[in-house]
C-alpha cells in the first residue's frame, strides 16, 4: 500500500512542479488519463475481491480526489498568476488627466430672473412680459407721463422714427408699460412680476444703453402702502437671504404713482465691500408706490374699486449686490472668463427648499 | 440744488441741529445727496501776518518771510509776488492739509532754506480760482485766528435732489416752509417791500398770451453794476455759482432763494417796445450760452423792434444781457406756460436753471413780489430809480379745489392720521381746508403738481413720516403656492440649463447692431432715430452678430475655445421672437496626450447642439425634416435648417461663412446654431400620469443593410425608407457607416444602415426575416439605392 502514497506523494510533486498549463495537463494525462496510474487503479478495483475492495477503493478513491483537487488548484493559481502578470502590464499613471469636459455657465441675469420668480410664485406673483419695442401711450401717457412732461426728457428715451397706430415708437425706458399690458388685458385681481430688457440713452462708467429690470404690480381691493412695505421687506429678506435687511422708505416722485416712494436698504460694509443687510448707510434700490389714479383709469378700471401697489428695480443691479459684480458694462460683454467667474452652474435652479441663492 | 445752512435759516427759524434737519429732509421726500462744511478742510489753516520780507539767498523769484500766526516769528519761504512786511493772510502750519493742492505741509529746506509752513492762495484753499499772490485780508483781521471761523465759512453747504414735482422745492424757501410743517422751525415771513416807482413803467407787453400769458416788467435807470457785495457772492460762491455783477448775481440769487426766475435786459440796447410773442420760423438768437439757436412759431421769445433778445423763460440773449457799463435796465418777471417750456427746450436741447423751473410750473401768483424784490435788491445794491411797474396780462392763479376723505391715509397708506393733526399739516403748506364731508382742499398756487386726494394722502403721509407706515402682509391664497411660469417661460428656462450642463457659457450682448451686420444677418425692422452710436442703431434681426462680436473679443484675449449661447428676442415688423443663438470657435477638444492634436468644431457639432436643446425645449425632434436655406452667413454646403413641415423653420444651423467668420475678425471654423423658440408648438397638457410600462417579451435583431447610393443623395432620405419599409417589425434604422473610395464606383457612396426589428408574441421565423429584408431593400431601391452584395 505504501505504492498508493508513494504515487500521491509523485503526483503532487509533479502537479507542483508542473509551470505551465501544458505541464499540468502532462500531469493530468499521465495520472487520470486513460492510461493513467491512478486509472489504472480504479480500473483495478473490479478485479479486486469485495474486502479488498472494501479495504483499497476508499483508498484509490481518495487518490484520485486528491489529485483532481491538486490539479485544479495548481491551474487556478497558474490563471491568477497569469493575469497578475498581464494586469501588472497594464498599470497606467493614474495621475494623467482625463479628457475635460467643457463647463458651461448660466447668466447672473439670468440666475437673478429665476431667482426672483421663484420668490413671487410664492407671494402669488406670476411672470408676465410686454414688447421691448413699444409705443409712447404704453411707456409714457398712460403711465401719467404727458408729451410736455419733464420725466419724459429725463428718460433719455430711444426713438423709431416708426409710428403704429398714429403713436410713436420707441425702446421701453422702463418695464413699467407691462403694468398697463396687464391692466388692460386682465380682471383684477392682478398679481404680476414683469423682468426684462430696458433702454435708455445712456452709457457711462454705471450705465449702459440696455439693462434689465423688474416691476411687480399688485392691483386689488384695500391694498395699501402697508402691503407694498411688507411685500418689498418679505422680497427683499428672500432674496439676499438675511432676515437683517432694513428698509427706509422715503417719500418720492413717479408720474405713475402717487403716493410714491424710495425705497432704502440699510448696509453693512464687511471685507471693504457694501453687504444688504444692518444700518449701517443707506442705498437706494427701489422705487415704487401706489399705483396712480389716472393710471388705473387709462386702463379702463375704476379707480374708486381697484387699488394697489406697483414698484420697479433694476436685476442687474439686485445681481451686482448680492453677488459682487462691480461693473455693469462687463454684464453685456460675453468676455468668458467673467461668464465662468460670476455665472452659475446648470443645476443651481433656484427653488424656495434649496434656496434661492447660489 | 444746493443751499447753505445759514441761507435756509434766513427762511427759516429754527433751533434744530443739522443732522435733525437733513434727516427731515429725506424724511420728507427733499432728498439730502451730499453734505460739507467748507470750514472741516480749512480746520488747520490761522490768520498771520508778514512781519518781514527778505529776498531769498539762492533764487529770485523767492522771499524769505517771517511770519506770525499767534505764536511769535516763523520762517517761511514763500513765492507769491505780493507778499510782503505787513500783509495779513493765511496760513498753514507742518501738517496741514493743503485741499487745493492735495498736499500736506511739512518742514522742508527750499533751495536751502528751512520753511515751517505756507501762505496760502485762493486756489490753494479751494476758495476760487484765482492763483495769482497769496490771499491778502484786511489789515484787522485777528492774528492768530482760525481762518475759516473769521470769514464765516462755517456754513454746511447741502445738496439735495428735489423731483420733478416739486418746483417749490427749486427755491431755498420752498425747502424751508417743508421743513416748517415738518417741525423743524417756523417759517419766518417773506419781506417784501416794493419800490414806488417814478414814472411810467416799461413798455411790455404779450402777444402770447397761451405761451406767456403774463409779462410783468420794471426799469430801473442809473445803476451801477458793479461787483455784488460779500453777503450774495458769498452764499453764490458756497453753492458753486460763480459771482459775475450784480445784476446778473441778483437774478440768480432769487431764482435760487425763491424759485423765481427773473430777466434782466440793458435797455441801452433795446429798441422799441418788449414783447412775448411766437417766434418766426427761421428767427434765430445768440443765448448767453453763446450759441446761436434757430426758431420755430411753435416756442415763445421775447423781442423788441429789432430782433430777438430771450428765449422765453429757458435763455436770454447774448446781444442785451446786462455789462459792466449798463446804466438802465428792464427787469422782467413773466409767467411761461410750462408745457410750452417743455416742448421749446426739447426742441431746442437747451437746459437752464430757468427752464428747469417753468417748465415745472413756478408759482404764479408770486410775479408782484417776485420783481418788487428784484427791483428792491437792484435799487439797494446798485443805486438808480425805479420806474412804475407794467403788469401785461395775468397768470393763471385759480386753484382746483379737491374732495378729500381724510380716512384716505388708512385706506391708501395705511396708517391712520388724526383729522386734526391732517388739516394742521395741510394748512402749513399753504393748502386751504375747508373740513366737512367730504373736506374741500385748495393747493396754493406754488402746488400745481396736487391734482387730487392720493396727492393730499402723500403729503399728509410724507409729514407723518413713511416709517409709520405698518408693515402689511398680502393676503395669501391657502395651501401651497401655484405654479406661476408660462410655457414659453418654461422652456426658455430648459432650453437655458441644457446648454449650459452641455458646457455653453450663456451671454448677454446688445439689442441693438450696426446696420452693416444686421444686413448681412437679414436685414433689422427697426433702426433708431437716436442712437447712442452707429454700432447700436438696428435692432437685431439674429442673435449671431453679438455672439459673434463677443466671441471675436474672447479669441482676442487668447480663449482657445469658445461656445457661448444667449436667449434673447430677435425684432422683427411684426413681433419680437424668442429665440436661442449659439456660437462655437476654436477648439472643439484641445490637444491632449489621449486624442493627440487638438480638434475643431465642425457642422455635426452645431447640429448635435440644435438636436439637444431643440429636445430640451420641447420640440418634436424626430418629425422634423432637414431642408437648406440657412441663411447667407452659413457655409451653403454645410447648413442646414429643421423645420416641422415645410414652412415652420424650428432651427438653423451650421458652418458659418468664411467671409462671415472674417468680418468678425475671428480665426479658424467658426459654427453657429439657432433656434427660434417661439415656434416650436406648445405641448399639450396630458396629465402626469404616463402610459403603462410593457416591454417587449422577446428581445429585437438587429440587420445589417449596406447600400449603394449617389454621392449627393441625403442619408436622411435614405434611413426614413428604410424605417418606413416594415412600420410593424422595425423599430429603429440607424446610419452608422458611411463610405466612398476604394471598392465603390465613382459618383456613388455607400451608406450602411443597422435595422432593429421587434418580435411580437413570436421570434421571426427565417422566412418573416427575409421577407423584411425584401422590404427594406425594395423601399431603399425607390430611393435610388442598391443593396450592396
Amino acid at each position: 500500500m505504501t505504492d498508493l502514497n508513494t504515487l500521491q506523494t509523485e503526483l503532487l510533486a509533479a502537479i507542483a512542479a508542473a509551470a505551465t498549463p501544458e505541464a499540468i495537463e502532462d500531469v493530468r494525462v499521465k495520472a487520470l488519463g486513460k492510461q493513467g496510474a491512478v486509472t489504472a487503479l480504479l480500473k483495478s478495483l473490479g478485479a479486486m475481491s469485495p474486502d479488498e475492495r472494501q479495504s483499497e477503493g476508499p483508498r484509490i478513491h481518495a487518490l484520485r480526489e486528491t489529485v483532481t483537487q491538486a490539479l485544479g488548484d495548481r491551474k487556478a493559481g497558474l490563471e491568477r498568476a497569469a493575469l497578475d502578470a498581464k494586469l501588472a502590464a497594464e498599470t497606467l499613471d493614474m495621475t494623467l488627466p482625463p479628457a475635460a469636459a467643457a463647463q458651461g455657465s448660466v447668466h447672473p441675469v439670468s440666475q437673478v430672473m429665476d431667482e426672483l420668480a421663484e420668490i413671487f410664485a410664492d407671494l402669488g406673483f406670476s411672470v408676465a412680459t410686454g414688447p421691448e419695442i413699444e409705443d409712447d401711450w404704453h411707456n409714457f401717457t398712460a403711465l401719467n407721463i404727458p408729451e410736455t412732461h419733464p420725466a419724459r426728457a429725463m428718460h433719455d428715451t430711444f426713438y423709431f422714427p416708426d409710428q403704429r397706430d398714429g403713436r410713436d415708437m420707441l425702446l421701453r425706458t422702463h418695464t413699467s408699460p407691462v403694468q398697463i399690458r396687464t391692466m388692460t388685458s386682465q380682471e383684477p385681481p392682478i398679481r404680476i412680476i414683469a423682468p426684462g430688457r430696458v433702454y435708455r440713452s445712456d452709457s457711462d462708467a454705471t450705465h449702459t444703453p440696455m439693462f434689465h429690470q423688474i416691476e411687480g404690480l399688485v392691483i386689488d381691493r384695500g391694498i395699501h402702502l402697508g402691503h407694498l412695505k411688507w411685500t418689498l421687506e418679505t422680497f427683499l429678506k428672500a432674496f439676499f437671504e438675511r432676515d437683517d435687511i432694513v428698509l427706509r422708505l422715503r417719500p418720492s416722485y413717479f408720474p405713475f404713482t402717487e403716493p410714491s416712494v424710495e425705497v432704502d436698504v440699510g448696509y453693512t460694509i464687511e471685507k471693504g465691500r457694501r453687504v444688504l443687510g444692518g444700518s449701517e448707510g443707506w442705498m437706494e434700490v427701489l422705487g415704487s408706490g401706489m399705483v396712480h389714479p389716472r393710471v388705473i383709469a387709462a386702463c379702463g378700471l375704476d379707480p374708486d374699486e381697484w387699488q394697489g401697489f406697483a414698484f420697479g428695480t433694476g436685476i442687474d443691479r439686485l445681481a451686482m449686490l448680492k453677488y459682487g459684480m462691480d461693473d455693469l458694462r462687463a454684464f453685456f460683454d460675453g468676455d468668458l472668463r467673467w461668464l465662468r467667474h460670476y455665472g452659475f452652474s446648470a443645476l443651481d435652479v433656484p427653488t424656495l427648499s434649496g434656496g434661492v441663492g447660489a | 440744488m444746493k443751499f447753505t445752512l445759514s441761507w435756509l435759516k434766513e427762511h427759516l427759524d429754527t433751533q434744530a441741529s443739522l443732522d435733525a434737519i437733513l434727516d427731515t429732509l429725506n424724511a420728507i421726500g427733499i432728498e439730502v445727496e451730499g453734505v460739507e462744511n467748507p470750514a472741516e478742510k480749512l480746520a488747520p489753516f490761522t490768520i498771520a501776518r508778514v512781519l518781514t520780507a527778505a529776498p531769498h539767498p539762492q533764487a529770485d523769484k523767492l522771499q524769505v518771510l517771517s511770519v506770525d500766526a499767534g505764536n511769535g516769528p516763523l520762517q517761511v519761504v514763500c513765492g507769491a509776488p505780493n507778499a510782503r512786511a505787513g500783509l495779513v493772510g493765511v496760513f498753514g502750519a507742518p501738517g496741514a492739509y493743503v485741499p487745493g493742492s492735495d498736499i500736506t505741509l511739512k518742514v522742508a529746506a527750499i533751495r536751502g532754506v528751512e520753511s515751517n509752513g505756507m501762505m496760502c492762495s485762493v486756489r490753494e484753499l479751494e476758495l476760487g480760482d484765482e492763483h495769482d499772490g497769496i490771499i491778502e485780508l484786511p489789515a484787522d483781521a485777528p492774528v492768530g485766528a482760525n481762518y475759516a471761523a473769521w470769514a464765516e465759512l462755517d456754513d454746511p453747504v447741502i445738496d439735495v435732489s428735489i423731483t420733478p414735482n416739486r418746483q417749490d422745492c427749486m427755491g431755498v424757501r420752498g425747502i424751508a416752509r417743508d421743513l416748517a410743517a415738518a417741525g423743524i422751525g417756523s417759517l419766518k415771513p417773506l419781506a417784501v417791500a416794493p419800490v414806488s416807482g417814478e414814472g411810467a413803467g416799461p413798455d411790455v407787453r404779450t402777444d402770447d398770451p397761451e405761451g406767456c400769458p403774463a409779462f410783468f416788467g420794471q426799469s430801473v435807470s442809473g445803476v451801477t453794476n458793479g461787483a455784488s457785495p460779500a453777503w450774495m457772492a458769498k452764499r453764490l460762491k458756497a453753492i458753486g455759482q460763480k459771482p459775475i455783477s450784480a445784476l446778473v448775481d441778483i437774478t440768480n440769487y432769487v431764482m435760487i432763494d425763491l424759485g423765481r426766475p427773473l430777466h434782466v435786459y440793458d435797455r441801452a440796447r433795446l429798441s422799441g417796445a418788449l414783447v412775448a410773442r411766437r417766434a418766426q420760423d427761421g428767427e434765430s438768437v445768440l443765448a448767453l450760452n453763446g450759441r446761436t439757436y434757430t426758431l420755430d412759431p411753435s416756442m415763445t421769445v421775447i423781442a423788441d423792434d429789432a430782433h430777438v433778445h430771450d428765449i422765453g423763460g429757458i435763455m436770454g440773449g447774448e446781444d442785451s444781457g446786462v455789462q459792466a457799463e449798463t446804466t438802465d435796465v428792464l427787469i422782467e418777471c413773466a409767467y411761461f406756460t410750462p408745457e410750452r417750456i417743455a416742448v421749446t427746450g426739447q426742441k431746442l436741447g437747451l437746459t437752464s436753471d430757468a427752464r428747469s423751473r417753468f417748465e415745472r410750473g413756478v408759482d404764479p401768483a408770486f410775479l408782484e413780489d417776485g420783481l418788487a424784490i428784484a427791483t428792491r435788491l437792484v435799487t439797494e445794491l446798485c443805486g438808480g430809480t425805479a420806474s412804475n411797474v407794467t403788469r401785461a396780462g395775468a397768470a393763471p392763479t385759480a386753484m382746483a379745489t379737491h374732495d378729500y376723505d381724510p380716512a384716505m391715509t388708512g385706506t391708501l397708506a395705511g396708517v391712520a392720521v388724526d383729522a386734526d393733526r391732517q388739516a394742521a399739516i395741510l394748512e402749513s403748506l399753504g393748502f386751504a381746508v375747508v373740513q366737512g364731508t367730504p373736506w374741500r382742499v385748495t393747493a396754493p398756487t406754488w402746488r400745481r403738481d396736487v391734482i387730487g386726494a392720493a396727492d393730499l394722502v402723500e403729503e399728509v403721509v410724507r409729514i407723518v413720516g413713511l416709517d409709520h407706515v405698518p408693515s402689511t402682509p398680502l393676503p395669501r391664497a391657502p395651501g401651497v403656492a401655484k405654479p406661476t411660469a408660462t410655457a414659453e417661460q418654461l422652456v426658455e428656462r430648459r432650453a437655458r440649463r441644457t446648454a449650459a450642463a452641455r458646457g455653453l457659457n450663456e451671454a448677454v450682448t446688445w439689442s441693438f447692431l450696426s446696420e452693416k451686420d444686421a444686413a448681412a444677418f437679414g436685414g433689422g425692422a427697426w433702426t433708431l432715430a437716436n442712437p447712442i452710436s452707429e454700432d447700436m442703431k438696428v435692432m437685431r434681426p439674429s442673435l449671431l452678430p453679438g455672439l459673434l462680436a463677443a466671441a471675436a473679443r474672447n479669441q482676442a484675449r487668447g480663449a482657445e475655445t469658445i461656445r457661448l449661447f444667449e436667449i434673447g428676442r430677435r425684432y422683427f415688423a411684426d413681433a419680437e421672437r424668442l429665440t436661442l443663438g449659439f456660437v462655437l470657435a476654436g477648439d472643439r477638444t484641445a490637444r491632449s496626450w489621449q486624442a493627440g492634436k487638438a480638434a475643431g468644431f465642425d457642422a455635426f457639432d452645431a447640429k448635435a447642439e440644435i438636436l439637444a436643446l431643440l429636445a430640451a425645449a420641447g420640440a418634436p425632434v424626430d418629425n422634423l425634416q432637414s431642408f437648406g436655406e440657412a441663411g447667407d452667413h452659413y457655409h451653403p454646403g454645410q447648413s442646414a435648417t429643421l423645420r416641422l413641415g415645410p414652412k415652420t423653420v424650428l432651427a438653423a444651423y451650421g458652418t458659418l461663412h468664411p467671409l462671415t467668420a472674417k468680418a468678425f475678425d475671428l480665426n479658424g471654423t467658426v459654427v453657429a446654431g439657432e433656434i427660434f423658440l417661439d415656434a416650436i408648438p406648445a405641448k399639450r397638457a396630458s396629465g402626469h400620469m404616463r402610459a403603462s410600462f410593457a416591454p417587449p417579451a422577446l428581445q429585437p435583431v438587429t440587420r445589417d443593410f449596406a447600400f449603394l447610393v449617389p454621392a449627393d443623395m441625403p442619408a436622411d432620405s435614405l434611413v426614413r425608407a428604410v424605417k418606413g419599409a416594415d412600420k410593424q417589425a422595425i423599430v429603429a434604422a440607424r446610419l452608422f457607416d458611411v463610405f466612398s473610395g476604394q471598392g465603390v464606383e465613382t459618383g456613388y457612396k455607400s451608406l450602411a444602415v443597422e435595422v432593429v426589428l421587434q418580435p411580437g408574441e413570436k421570434s421571426f421565423t427565417d422566412e418573416e426575416l427575409k421577407a423584411i429584408a425584401d422590404r427594406v431593400v425594395a423601399a431603399a431601391a425607390k430611393q435610388g439605392a442598391v443593396l450592396r452584395g
